[in-house]
């Protein structure tokens, strides 16, 4: 009975995706702003990275929103990690000390990614990436030094300060672009420079820099709590 | 280039399928994090770099390592 049941139900389902997914013509625009993105978007923000002009220029307030995500995200798992512990007694199990080899390449790769992380979100305005893609390089990072190097650990307070730090620089220079620059939040308020040089498209360079260090700074709290919990 | 895609399709989709049904959920693990690393040359194939940064740090490396961590304080294989 259950299992019919299941089944009819399975079928209105797919019935109703595969008629709503055959109405929606896929492969062809059915709004003019993509292409007004690709044709003006250099011209607009002075950034040759066509997503990037889009998620920090255009769209820049709803990169901030999505950031907060992130950082209430972060939050509610270290509360939770937090409360957790309190009223558990804490057993740390040994860590087996990794191989010599594991050990020297951790420590030989961890500033090369480190660098890559960095290249990635500075130069998010002329190549592909950003400050998302960096942030998680830097943090895959840490996570790699976490396996590797068994016993060190970051410091809690420089994470956390670095995160609020680059929080407050999203913000302040919105609220500068408001006041300077335009009559929006995030309006640009410095000169766009030559394209396609590292010193160009305005603010969106400094906006993804702190995203950059706001996310990596913040995946890198997350796994450092994770890993703390489960020893 | 086709058949490299179609390889490569072909390749996600047995590591998804495969991840319902691993009994050990370590290999399970590792299986889904396969679908995010080939799915990251993918959206490189199909001229996205930007997502497939993501992808592979994210999907590949981070969220591997989370579901490892969870498994060290949970049971290894399935009932």
């Amino acid at each position: 009975m259950r299992s019919v049941f299941s089944l009819i139900l399975l079928v209105v389902i797919g019935a109703g995706v595969v008629f709503t997914l055959s109405s929606i013509p896929f492969g062809s625009t059915s709004s003019d702003v993509g292409e007004y993105y690709i044709d003006s978007g250099r011209a607009d923000t002075g950034a040759t990275n066509i997503v990037t002009s889009v998620v920090v220029g255009y769209r820049a307030f709803d990169t901030l929103g999505e950031v907060t995500v992130l950082f209430v995200a972060a939050i509610g798992l270290g509360a939770i990690l937090a409360a957790g512990r309190e009223n558990e007694e804490k057993k740390k199990a040994e860590w087996e000390p990794a191989s010599l080899v594991l050990y020297t390449g951790c420590r030989f790769l961890f500033p090369l990614i480190l660098l890559f992380g960095a290249y990635v979100f500075i130069h998010g305005h002329l190549t592909p990436g950003g400050g998302f893609q960096g942030g998680a390089i830097i943090a895959s990072a840490f996570l790699m030094v976490y396996l590797g190097c068994r016993k060190k650990r970051i410091s809690k307070t420089w994470a956390r300060n670095t995160e609020s730090i680059s929080g407050l620089v999203f913000v302040v220079t919105g609220l500068t672009g408001l006041a300077v620059g335009g009559h929006y939040f995030l309006s640009n308020f410095l000169p766009e420079g030559t394209l396609n040089t590292l010193f160009s498209a305005g603010i969106i360079p400094i906006i993804y820099i702190a995203i950059g260090l706001k996310v990596g700074s913040e995946l890198t709290g997350v796994i450092d709590d994770l890993i703390e919990e489960s020893e | 280039m086709i058949i490299i895609v179609t390889l490569i399709v072909a390749i996600m989709l047995a590591a998804a399928i495969s991840v319902v049904f691993f009994k050990d959920l370590l290999s399970a693990v590792i299986a889904s994090c396969l679908v995010s690393l080939f799915a990251s040359i993918l959206f490189l194939f199909l001229q996205a770099p930007d997502v497939a940064m993501a992808e592979a740090s994210i999907g590949a490396a981070l969220i591997t390592a989370i579901f490892m961590i969870a498994l060290r304080r949970t049971r290894r294989y399935e009932e």
